[in-house]
């Protein structure tokens, strides 16, 4: 089959039933088809993880995924993501410690700090550089960041029961 | 909130109360960024909207004997296929130079190459099709016909007779040489106890900006209109030549700029591939969007920084720098850039080597020469990290030759801080820096005894640790010197227009524009705090042609000293235009009166008299209950633009703390650190942040980033696998002080600080390893120091 | 940088994958986790006509005991394998050596199966499948073929594995009493390929070394398991028999050129990498100093 596919999935909650070619990539197809333009792209070679997004609860590199690959599947995205409120507190740890600057990279960091902080209640200032070392930053030089998402940590853990 | 104590009118606008001045606040409208929903060039689409791929030479130099796109056209989804030839008749070609630098020389430049590629990634053809993908499809099918010439690839021999001349017209392959000679140079070494020689090298960068290069073109061809789309810094310039080159008057071009996924320099430069675009869409009529994807990016990006640099110091027993002697070479790309030059670079290295230091005597060459490789250009410090790099190289090793600390030995030449004004052998003019206090203060944040002692310790169980400090000073808010007044149309002054909305509201137009430095968010601040309104109140609107005045943009570190300044002159004639109303109705003078959150006060007890959302309602909707004869006016604007000094200099240091594993080369930065006199900040947060972003940009030059070229001129590195960025895992954490000298030309004092930590991290870097390798007589004089670099220079390898 | 078109199929299971793969051959490429495959395609370094998605086939999932060993499913995700406590338990070296394939989001997706399909030299699990003495099991339309670590990497991109065969398991006996393991890899930055890395396992008892298994990985054209490790067992380990050790490993590396270090280097750090494992396995961290 070379022609248009259907695909049915579920993207931030909503169900998306479309046809698309199977070269197209998760990315552009998020961006182009739904319109959901928080997912950036950076390099298309799986590198810079502006793309990251969450499927099936796991974050991917969107550029390095098949639109067809994500049929059956659940994504979720930076737009999911923030009205869910999930990130929230993240989002205001980034803001007041200014850990964006041209924004571009910021989705994918949020999603791949949120998929840090869900597997680690009390990361080390290594863990998060580590756990973001596949996310390119050029503005911050990354301090902030990982400022950022260590405060958020610790005031999770505080307000934990 | 506090009515403010009763004392007469303050001082400068920058003591009023509640003022956001200094003060760290979130920059406003972050979340949308945060959310996913902002505006990307690459977000944009609009109705009709194509393409276009653009099809690059894959030699580095070639005739274009024939283009057959016949296949090509009949591929699905193409609306056309168009070559340099057929966009000429639309788009006039540029030469990029300026009369201010003598002798500099480039050739004519085409938006699509006409009859010759001149370096391996220029377009040759341009394909427009529906979609990016058909696009691609499409280009495979396009045949060219070349008739590969020989490339000049070493700058070493670009000048030699037997290499090839790239434009038969010019002569030679040399765009631009200056030199300089200053005070008594040959005595000065002469005079010396030692003289140390060094060649330094430096790797070839490009700013990698994570999202590409991007543009919308959109030609209307009802309104004979065209707006551009792009993430330029510098949208008035853009304006400027898109209706150049384009046939069209400057009122017929609006450029919009939204949201910019970085630029450092990249996005101010104009693009032979986004001229042509814009061409495109004037010819075909739709609009056209080329997204750069990373291949072309580093292909076709401005790249920078390829300079080979042989570097003379003069020293004396006792410290003293006698003289500094640069021999400067770099290798450009076959066209100098347009229009902002590509000698600008030399020139500054030219400039600013030896520029913290008293010493007297200086001479400099500098040579720019032309290469079939990709262009280069201004990107992020322009000439800072070569002319420091270079500048405390030579320190150092003088500092080692005659056996005296690094610090020390700074201690004893930097200009002292009460030296002020004076100016450079080279002629730059400083009117008032803090090297002596910025170093100190360096070495307070630091506790340099301790670290030397630690590295002392660490060196006997052969753990090789290094310091390396690098002294600097920047350019910032230049006036028309810089480009001006070489025929540049590239404005040097900006403009803020503030008027009050018929809610109490400010809505602000400022001509500086946001890549994510805080642009928007200084505007905010300086309004809110000028007028007396809080920051929320205050809507700042930039990078639009349309609707902003005429300006320079943000580049150069100039936003906050300019359109700072602009800010702030506008807003006070706004206050004083508010007060001169609210004193009418209220028979009162305006001596009297101020503003506070929003609400005019008495200036003597702070009471509260009435809203300025009142004062709107009455202006706007009731002016008749005004007293008569008064045509009040709720909108002010001002223009700004440096005229005493021809660049704002700044001055900082820096110190790097890394280790050096000696066995493996590999290198490990502990940490580093900044002190940056920028003068009066504005919000110290951005600043900080301006300056750990500058700083990780200058440690990927000094440990990893290079665009690698073979000898025939071929790009191999051209993805993000093998040009190495640095990622979180390999910087430290940078700790940032600040002295404050603010400048007496403006009320605001502000000048720049967005590429300070570019300018000396690199140079702070490579000392540090260098003195990490004290002990085994090694001293690398080039970056990046990759593994490689490091053990072939230990003999280990 | 868009794929070229191509035509996709989702395998229902094995033998439908292998009945497209008799059809297509080399035409096709199979999909795993795609994080070595969709770059290339992406970059239009290679356009298969058809691929063919194995993600679906639940058969080459899972991983499980079998009497004295493991049994990987070739679609298991290297997430899964850092997930879990089979793998933590009883092939401690493969846990290690997971955390430093890529990043979190390539881990996620990448398989196992398709990193040793795919055998770039500088990647870690072909490397770990030397030291772990693994068997790799390959089918094909006529039948299972279980082949040895030692005999599947053949060069660059090059396995073992026919056209139409496709990689359904690993199999690795798990760690015996006394084992100890040893993984480190050069790497410009982190998740970055290797210029040069090592796999290692061993039994230690009494202060001695046997079963040492050294894979050298990103130092030729394919993982080495370096015979020079019959100098390092059943003997007290001195400077001179690493010496000896080094000396021997040299004339089994044919190291390659590449822009991140010269074949010179890679030897040079293989040796450096050489004298750290047998310190860290033996303990004796003063071995790794004398050698600098």
């Amino acid at each position: 089959m070379t022609g248009p596919m259907p695909i049915s999935l579920e993207v931030n909650g909503e169900r998306v039933d479309a046809h698309v070619f199977p070269r197209l990539n998760l990315a552009d197809f998020l961006r182009e088809h739904l319109h959901l333009t928080g997912t950036h792209v950076g390099c298309e070679h799986g590198v810079c993880g502006a793309c990251t997004v969450r499927v099936n609860g796991e974050i991917v590199r969107a550029c390095l995924m098949l639109a067809v690959q994500a049929h059956g599947g659940s994504v979720q995205t930076i737009e999911g993501l923030s009205d869910s409120g999930e990130v929230t507190d993240l989002q205001a740890a980034f803001r007041d410690r200014n850990a964006l600057q041209c924004g571009y990279c910021t989705p994918a960091m949020l999603m791949a700090a949120q998929d840090l902080l869900n597997q680690q209640a009390e990361p080390s200032r290594d863990d998060i550089r580590e756990h973001l070392s596949g996310n390119y930053c050029r503005c911050t030089g990354y301090q902030a960041i990982i400022d950022a998402v260590e405060t958020t940590a610790r005031r999770r853990r505080s307000r934990a029961p | 909130m506090t009515a403010p104590p009763a004392k007469p009118a303050p001082l400068s606008v920058l003591d009023r109360p509640n003022s956001y001045i200094g003060k760290t606040v979130p920059r406003p409208n972050l979340d949308r960024l945060m959310q996913g929903r902002g505006q990307y060039v690459s977000d944009i689409e609009l109705p009709r909207m194509a393409h276009v791929v653009f099809l690059r030479s894959p030699h580095a130099h070639a005739k274009i004997v024939g283009i057959d796109a016949a296949a090509a056209k009949r591929m699905p989804g193409v609306i056309a296929v168009v070559t340099g030839k057929e966009l000429a008749d639309v788009v006039t070609p540029w030469v990029g130079v300026l009369s201010h630098l003598k002798g500099l020389k480039s050739a004519p430049q085409h938006a699509i190459a006409v009859d010759r590629a001149c370096w391996q990634g220029e377009a040759v053809a341009a394909v427009v099709a529906t979609s990016r993908a058909q696009a691609e499809d499409a280009a495979e099918a396009v045949t060219v016909e070349y008739e590969e010439l020989d490339a000049v690839t070493d700058m070493r021999t670009a000048l030699d007779p037997q290499t090839p001349v790239i434009h038969a017209s010019l002569g030679d392959n040399l765009a631009f040489e200056r030199t300089l000679d200053a005070g008594a140079v040959d005595q000065a070494f002469s005079g010396a106890d030692e003289v140390v020689e060094a060649d330094f090298i430096f790797g070839r960068h490009t700013g990698v900006t994570l999202e590409p290069r991007a543009i919308v073109a959109d030609w209307n061809v009802a309104e004979e209109g065209l707006t551009i789309y792009q993430g330029s810094q510098a949208p008035h310039m853009v304006q400027n030549i898109a209706a150049l080159h384009l046939g069209l008057e400057e009122r017929q071009v609006r450029v919009v700029c939204k949201d910019v996924g970085g630029s450092f320099g990249i996005k101010v430069h104009i693009y032979a591939d986004e001229m042509a675009t814009y061409a495109l869409s004037k010819l075909l009529r739709r609009p056209i969007k080329f997204v750069a994807d990373r291949v072309e990016s580093f292909n076709t990006d401005i790249h920078a920084r390829d300079h080979r640099c042989k570097g003379r110091i003069g020293i004396k027993r006792d410290g003293a720098i006698t003289a500094f002697e640069i021999d400067d070479l770099t290798g450009i790309g076959p066209y100098s850039m347009y229009p902002r030059t590509s000698a600008i670079e030399a020139n500054q290295v030219v400039n600013l080597v030896g520029g913290p230091y008293a010493a007297k005597n200086y001479r400099a060459r500098a040579r720019v020469v032309f290469q079939n490789k990709n262009v280069m250009c201004q990107y992020r410090a322009v000439g800072h990290p070569i002319a420091c790099s270079v500048t405390e190289g030579l320190v150092d090793l003088a500092a080692m030759r005659i056996g005296m600390d690094p610090v020390e030995i700074r201690r004893r030449n930097l200009i002292a801080d009460d030296a002020y004004p004076c100016g450079s052998p080279s002629g730059l003019r400083f009117e008032k820096l803090s090297h002596h206090a910025s170093l100190a203060k360096l070495m307070r944040m630091m506790d340099y005894d301790r670290l030397r002692t630690e590295q002392a310790e660490l060196r006997k169980q052969n753990v090789h640790r290094g310091i390396g400090i690098a002294s600097f000073i920047e350019v910032t808010n230049p006036s028309a010197a810089f480009y001006g007044v070489g025929g540049a149309k590239i404005s040097s002054q900006d403009g803020v227009a503030v008027r009050l909305d018929a809610q109490g509201s400010v809505i602000c137009h400022t001509s500086i524009t946001e890549q994510g430095q805080g642009s928007e968010s200084l505007t905010a601040q300086i309004v809110g705090s000028v007028l007396g309104v809080p920051m929320a109140r205050v809507r700042v609107i930039l990078g639009d042609t349309d609707n902003t005045p005429y300006g320079g943009g943000t580049w150069a570190s100039r936003g906050a000293g300019i359109g700072g300044e602009a800010a702030l002159q506008a807003t006070k004639a706004l206050r004083r235009n508010i007060l001169e109303v609210a004193a009418a109705i209220l028979q009162a003078t305006a001596d009297e009166l101020d503003i506070a959150d929003g609400v005019v006060v008495n200036a003597a007890d702070g009471a509260v008299r009435f809203e300025l959302k009142e004062l709107a309602r009455i202006v706007y909707f009731r002016p008749d209950t005004l007293p008569p004869g008064i045509q009040p006016e709720l909108m002010a604007t001002r223009h700004y633009v440096p005229r005493e000094y021809p660049f704002a200099f700044t001055n900082g240091v820096q110190a790097s703390w890394l280790e050096v594993d000696t066995d493996t080369g590999f290198i490990k930065l502990l940490k580093h650190w900044v002190v940056e006199d920028c003068g009066t900040i504005i919000n110290p947060q951005l600043v900080d942040e301006q300056i750990r972003g500058g700083v990780v940009q200058g440690l990927g030059a000094a440990l990893f980033e290079k665009c690698i070229y073979d000898e025939r001129g071929q790009l191999t590195n051209a993805n993000m696998a093998d040009y190495l960025v640095p990622m979180s895992g390999e910087v430290p954490d940078i700790d940032v002080g600040h002295v404050v000298s603010p400048t007496m030309e403006s009320e605001l004092g502000a000048k720049g600080a967005g590429e300070a930590g570019t300018a000396g991290a690199a140079a702070a870097v490579s000392n540090a390893v260098n003195d990490a390798l004290r002990p085994f007589n090694v001293t690398i004089t080039e970056i990046p120091l990759t593994p490689q670099v490091v053990l072939t220079a230990l003999g280990r390898i | 940088m868009k794929a070229a078109a191509f035509a996709y199929a989702r395998a229902t299971s094995v033998d439908d994958a292998l009945d497209l793969l008799a059809v297509h051959g080399d035409r096709a490429k199979v999909l795993s986790g795609g994080q070595s495959l969709m770059p290339a395609m992406n970059l239009r370094l290679i356009s298969p006509e058809l691929v063919i998605d194995i993600g679906g086939i639940g058969e080459l999932r899972g991983i499980a005991m079998t009497g004295d060993g493991i049994r990987i499913g070739a679609l298991t995700r290297h997430l899964d394998l850092q997930r879990s406590s089979e793998i933590a338990e009883h092939a401690p070296l493969l846990m290690e050596a997971i955390a430093h394939v890529g990043h979190p989001a390539i881990r996620s997706r990448g398989t196992i199966g398709g990193s040793l399909a795919h055998a770039d030299p500088a990647s870690e699990l072909p490397a770990c499948m030397l030291a772990l003495d693994a068997t790799l099991v390959v089918r094909g339309k006529g039948g299972e073929r279980r082949i040895h670590a030692v005999d599947f990497f053949l060069g660059v991109f090059q396995t073992a594995l026919a056209v139409e065969e496709l990689l359904v398991a690993v199999e690795l006996p798990v760690a015996k009493r006394g084992s100890v393991h040893f993984f480190r890899e050069f790497a410009r930055r982190h998740g970055d390929y290797a210029i040069a890395g090592l796999a290692s396992q061993a039994i230690i008892a009494g202060g001695t070394l046997s079963d040492l298994r050294l894979a050298f990985f990103a130092v030729g054209d394919r993982p080495v398991l370096a015979a020079a490790a019959s100098k390092l067992v059943n003997r007290t380990v001195t400077p001179a028999s690493i010496s000896e050790a080094s000396a021997a490993l040299d004339k089994e590396l044919a190291p390659y050129d590449d822009q991140q270090a010269s074949g010179v280097m890679r030897r040079h750090l293989a040796k450096v990498l050489l004298v750290r494992c047998v310190a860290a396995l033996l303990g004796r961290p003063e071995l790794a100093r004398a050698m600098a």
